[in-house]
């Protein structure tokens, strides 16, 4: 990588390691539920940073808008009325990638460098090298990739790489006017999150607690949330996500070995070829069938 | 090899013609499909005009593949089951791997390997086309179980099949004299006599 801030620590489709001599600091974005609003700054400036325009939708009679992350709406707010305590409570979660440590979607593209894993972190897409067949969706535990309609390649939150690369934070994290978005070195956002998370547990909320879900390594987005104990609440964010055992199952050593079958087969073969020697038809049955012609001549 | 009028058919030109499609589409789509397997493969892409060509035509060669076939195998359906002489030359492979012949029970137009053979095909087959569409992305979206189902079956089920045509085409020239049946459709009497004896009788009348 030209940019030493973007040394790719892992690739898709790629067996052997990649540069693992430097290691840049790990960092992450922090994102406090307890304190947003639901503005959607952050969705106008994720659009405005990296030069994407959705269509303009419908209203569906929610606040949500767009309905669902696409190739060009790469971060949404999803709103969840929900009661808690016999009070009713307004969830709203800014839904993204997740920037997960051990990533489901690079995991399962098939495409060379089309997923990479910066040493900071972030996982990117670099959608020359993308071939469109969406196995990144099926690995992904968040459901996060979408291909596009026009050019068939897939898009998510890149974390605004380009920016951080250049030791700037993310569009969304600039954009927040409560604070509610907080960016930097990933020890640094979790001292953040126990401070938020004790001043929560102070005011009431007994099972707040930080969402830096191990099952994928722990990622680089990170939230605060109220209910720590039931991420459900949170327009479905899953309580234990982990690569799906079907996707480690697909993607794991099985395949090394079917390939090496598949060359014992073709070897088997040819080495069968050359010890035992072809099956002819046996000179005893071609003499027979000569022996019966003539036979058949003579009688004529 | 001179062509002798008293040869016998053994494959119609329709029947050729058909084995073709699958065979030709079936070696576009291993290549293809190994090609995502695994990154090994992945240069592969380069005979289709690309990695992205390979994704966008793959599928359709699957199509292609799967009707072709659900054809071949209705019509070779009625001459593959299974009979007790098949079963009694099953148990004695061992002698016919080895070189030696002289000795296994008498087949009939198919030997019992190759009626397995037919049908862990159909099996394979029908597993990849249900998983193949199931991961087709272009046109479908299933529940993601199904498409995490879907991928693991699909490749699983690709791997052993490429794994049987592989016996399949090595059967075929080892026993020398039949790859002509799928070339002019015919084979020597001696052939017949040796490898398919009951098939022999039949057509021959002896
Ligand atoms: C109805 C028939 C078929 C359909 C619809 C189909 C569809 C697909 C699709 C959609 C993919 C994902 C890549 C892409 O989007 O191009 C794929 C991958 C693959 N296909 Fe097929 N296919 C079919 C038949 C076959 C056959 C007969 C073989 C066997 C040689 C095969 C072998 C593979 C392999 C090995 C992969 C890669 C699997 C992996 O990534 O682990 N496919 N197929
Ligand atoms: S959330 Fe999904 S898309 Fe983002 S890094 Fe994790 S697996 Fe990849
Ligand atoms: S759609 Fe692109 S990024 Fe996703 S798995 Fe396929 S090649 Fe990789």
């Amino acid at each position: 990588m030209a940019l030493q801030s973007l040394d790719i620590k892992q690739r898709s489709a790629t067996t052997t390691p990649s540069t693992q001599v430097r290691q840049t600091i790990e960092i992450a974005k922090l994102i406090d539920v307890s304190a947003c609003i639901g503005c959607k700054a952050c969705q106008v400036a994720c659009s405005e940073w990296n030069d994407i325009r959705d269509e303009v939708g419908n209203c569906h009679g929610v606040y949500d808008n767009p309905m669902d992350l696409t190739a060009k709406s790469w971060t949404v707010m999803r709103f969840t009325e929900v009661e808690q305590n016999d009070k009713l409570e307004w969830l709203i979660r800014k839904d993204g990638c997740m920037h997960c440590a051990d990533p489901g979607c690079l995991k399962a593209c098939p495409a060379p460098g089309a997923i990479v894993q910066y040493s900071n972190g972030i996982v990117d897409f670099h959608q020359e090298n993308c071939i469109g067949c969406g196995y990144c969706v099926t690995g992904c535990p968040f459901n996060v990739p979408r291909i596009s309609k026009e050019d068939s390649k897939a898009y998510k939150c890149s974390l605004c790489s380009d920016r951080v690369a250049v030791n700037q934070a993310p569009a969304c994290v600039k954009a927040c006017p409560t604070g509610a978005i907080q960016f930097g070195s990933k020890g640094d956002m979790k001292d953040y999150a126990a401070k938020r998370v004790a001043d929560l547990q102070e005011r009431g909320y007994a099972q707040a607690g930080l969402y830096d879900p191990q099952g994928v390594g722990g990622t680089h987005v990170m939230y605060v949330l109220h209910h720590a104990d039931k991420p459900d609440l949170y327009a479905g964010l899953p309580a234990n996500p982990s690569i799906s055992p079907l996707v480690a199952l697909w993607k794991g050593f099985a395949k090394p070995l079917a390939t090496l079958a598949l060359a014992g087969v073709a070897l088997g073969s040819l080495f069968h070829y050359v010890t035992k020697g072809p099956n002819e038809v046996s000179k005893e049955t071609e003499d027979e069938i000569e022996r019966e012609d003539r036979e058949k001549e003579d009688a004529r | 090899m001179i062509r002798d009028p008293k040869d016998l058919k053994r494959y119609e030109p329709a029947e050729r013609a058909n084995h073709w499609v699958v065979g030709i589409s079936f070696i576009l789509l291993a290549l293809s499909g190994l090609a995502f397997f695994h990154p090994a493969f992945y240069p592969l892409t380069q005979l289709f005009g690309g990695p992205v060509w390979t994704r966008i035509l793959h599928p359709y060669l699957g199509v292609l593949m799967a009707l072709s076939f659900a054809a071949l195998s209705f019509r070779f359906w009625h001459l593959n089951k299974m009979t007790p002489a098949d079963k009694a030359w099953l148990g004695r492979v061992g002698e016919m791997v080895s070189g030696d012949d002289h000795n296994m029970p008498e087949q009939g137009k198919y030997n019992g390997g190759q009626k397995v053979l037919f049908w862990a095909l159909i099996g394979c087959m029908s597993l990849i086309a249900v998983s193949g569409l199931l991961i087709w992305r272009a046109w479908f979206g299933f529940d993601i179980t199904l498409v995490r189902l879907g991928a693991v079956v699909h490749a699983a089920a690709a791997a052993v099949m490429i794994g049987l045509i592989m016996v399949h085409v090595y059967a075929a020239i080892w026993v020398k004299g039949t790859i002509r049946a799928m070339w002019y459709g015919t084979v020597t009497r001696a052939w017949a006599k040796q490898h398919h004896r009951g098939w022999y009788r039949q057509v021959t009348g002896k």
